[in-house]
């Protein structure tokens, strides 16, 4: 499902302020041959200002919510998830959801997707103007205990009551499925139960199901078996990857999740070479990878979207997003923050 | 994702994690040969991936390296384990072997500008030195490891054509060296760029023969060592807790981490011999010492900041 500024032309990168040589020629677009079997174009789902922020320990004043979504609005970005409409009592940072979503400038050709996870909330994002909405699985059954007091069954049992509400209302919903590489707390989670997950979910009616490392324990191999046994029942076209970077391992998973014609067969050992070959589309990011783990003290959490946009141009694939203009929104969020950002891209252009 | 839970004290710790319920842990038994044949599993990748830790030299570089001589006689020297040092002339290399080096390495670069700026020198003049030095290792049966700098970009000039990275390469090869490094020296590489170069560089010299060391300057490293080892490359080199800055940028990191490094290839089912654990028992030795953050992100998951 194309969105958002992926259909206008951005025919250039905007050279770094340093324009060093070597930046612009990276960001120079490659032929499509080159990069073999992968998507012409990614969509990319900023969950900085809703994932990001909420795992982040300093309180974030409204007005900075509200900057940081119009500048990264202004990067070319498609989707960008705003908020969630949970309880204060257990997001805090959340709490201003209503002030954030109505606050913001919706650039057309924009969606603003927000967390919804109950009825209650749904009700309360749509009577604030939401255009759509999220809901959230779980592959583990311990997760799903342990973060929301019930089984999977029951909790998709919940999400139902969203769904019909949603379709009554005719607002898209999209899914995400937690734990897809592991568990915090069973550890090894079967590639069968996150399909069967998936479909559930999927078949209820959402119109894309992003897959999460929730614990960024996943790496290449466990990325493709688990792609493998969702893309049985899910067409990859209603696929997402969400890659947190806390073993250093998003983008290699990552690139994996992309590449993808659907064969073995190779005409050249170099082709041969790309046969892990999955075809995903759509990748979750978090500007300056905001969010830290909330299960390992200290690691990092959500892959930088700086540093995917690098490699995703870098391999000729469109985005539509602007680079300078996103580092920009990831300093200023990091200001904002008072802390480093996450992003190797930035470190690396001398902007903390 | 979703709500932040509060039971974070009820989590598997990572021990838990890595060792028991996820594949992460002891490696399967060193393969018997040093340099592995060209065995690739049924998915197109090898069987196994020579680690080359470079922590030692490149990364400590920024430290003092004065007491070269005293490191080489001092360090225990484990039988199959190789420890090659650098030797950019022929007095490094005659000092080199007066300590008792067996292995040593030399390194070039694809870009004319870096190598002026950096030896002052143009290519050319560089490989007449490094063949003075390949020759008398040669007649002194010392095996020579070959690096070339700036495979994927260049501080100076920018784009680096990947016909050139296989000149220099070839050239290497050619009076000697048993195995090129292909350096992305400011880690500005990605997939794409990785593999138009080793398509070029593969058509002069064997894939065997080949090494890639990347820098996670732009936190690429890990997809473009993947990116390489898809394409047959069965060596990598990487430093422990990523030691070693980008001198280029300001804060930038550049070597990428022999943990994370580790890490993605256990994944993978690829065996390297090595023990993660004691890897990352390594690199925290080394950061206290240094009293420095670690680099690696399967470090800094797992020992508590």
């Amino acid at each position: 499902m194309t969105r958002g500024r992926l259909s206008r032309e951005r025919p250039k990168m905007v050279a770094a302020k340093r324009a060093l040589p070597w930046l612009a020629a990276s960001l120079r677009p490659i032929s499509s041959t080159a990069a073999g079997s992968l998507p012409k174009q990614v969509k990319i789902v900023e969950v900085g200002p809703r994932d990001g922020l909420q795992n982040e320990k300093n309180i974030v004043p409204t007005q900075v919510k509200i900057s940081l979504i119009n500048m990264l609005s202004e990067t070319g970005l498609p989707v960008i998830e705003a908020t969630s409409f949970v309880s204060p009592k257990w997001v805090p940072q959340m709490a201003d959801h209503t002030e954030v979503l109505q606050g913001i400038q919706k650039f057309p050709g924009v969606s603003y997707p927000v967390l919804t996870p109950n009825l209650k909330g749904f009700q309360a994002a749509v009577a604030a103007g939401a255009k759509e909405v999220s809901i959230f699985g779980a592959a583990s059954e311990l997760f799903t205990k342990k973060n929301i007091n019930c089984s999977i069954e029951e909790s998709l049992q919940r999400f139902s009551e969203v769904m019909h509400a949603a379709g009554a209302a005719s607002v898209p919903v999209r899914g995400y499925v937690s734990c897809v590489l592991g568990c915090p707390y069973e550890g090894k989670i079967a590639p069968a139960k996150v399909a069967e997950v998936s479909k559930k979910m999927y078949s209820m009616g959402c119109y894309e199901i992003s897959l999460g490392d929730t614990i960024g324990v996943g790496t290449p191999g466990s990325m493709k078996e688990m792609l493998s046994a969702v893309m049985k029942e899910v067409p990859v076209g209603a696929l997402a990857v969400h890659c947190h970077d806390t073993y250093g391992q998003a983008l290699a998973n990552t690139l994996v999740a992309l590449q993808y014609d659907g064969t073995r067969a190779a005409d050249s050992f170099t082709d041969a070479c790309f046969f892990i070959q999955m075809g995903v589309s759509v990748v979750d990011s978090s500007v300056a990878g905001l969010g830290g783990c909330p299960y390992a003290q200290g690691a990092s959490g959500n892959v930088a979207t700086e540093d995917l946009v690098y490699m995703l141009h870098g391999l000729g694939i469109h985005t539509g997003v602007d680079l300078q203009k996103l580092m920009e929104a990831g300093v200023f969020i990091c200001k904002a923050l008072n802390r480093r950002t996450s992003s190797k891209v930035v470190q690396a252009s001398c902007k903390l | 994702m979703g709500t932040v839970p509060s039971a974070l004290k009820h989590c598997l710790s990572y021990q838990h994690l890595l060792k028991e319920q996820l594949w992460i842990g002891e490696p399967a038994a060193p393969p018997p040969a040093l340099h592995p044949g060209q065995e690739f599993q049924i998915s197109g990748l090898p069987d196994y991936v020579k680690i080359v830790e470079v922590g030692p030299r490149d990364g400590l570089q920024n430290e003092k390296m004065a007491d070269h001589t005293e490191v080489m006689r001092g360090i225990e020297r484990h039988p199959g384990v190789q420890y090659p040092v650098l030797t950019p002339n022929l007095q490094g290399f005659h000092s080199a072997i007066a300590a008792g080096a067996t292995e040593i390495s030399v390194f070039g670069a694809a870009s004319e500008s870096f190598n002026k700026m950096n030896i002052n020198c143009s290519i050319e003049e560089s490989i007449e030195k490094f063949e003075e030095v390949t020759k008398s290792a040669r007649n002194m049966n010392i095996p020579v490891r070959g690096y070339v700098s700036c495979a994927l970009g260049c501080p100076y000039e920018g784009n680096i054509i990947p016909a050139k990275v296989a000149e220099v390469s070839k050239q290497l090869y050619s009076m000697g060296c048993y195995e090129i490094s292909l350096g992305d020296t400011i880690g500005v590489g990605t997939p794409g760029s990785m593999k138009r170069m080793l398509e070029a560089v593969m058509k002069e010299i064997p894939v065997s023969a080949l090494a890639v060391h990347c820098h996670d300057t732009y936190g690429q490293a890990l997809a473009n060592i993947l990116t390489a080892i898809q394409m047959g490359v069965g060596v990598v080199d990487s430093a422990v807790a990523g030691l070693g800055g980008c001198p280029y940028a300001k804060g930038a990191t550049g070597n990428v981490a022999t943990e994370d490094v580790l890490y993605m290839l256990n994944g993978l089912g690829i065996n390297t011999g090595v023990n993660l654990y004691k890897v990352m028992e390594a690199g925290n030795f080394i950061c206290t010492a240094l009293n420095k953050k670690t680099n690696s992100k399967v470090a800094q998951a797992s020992f508590k900041v």
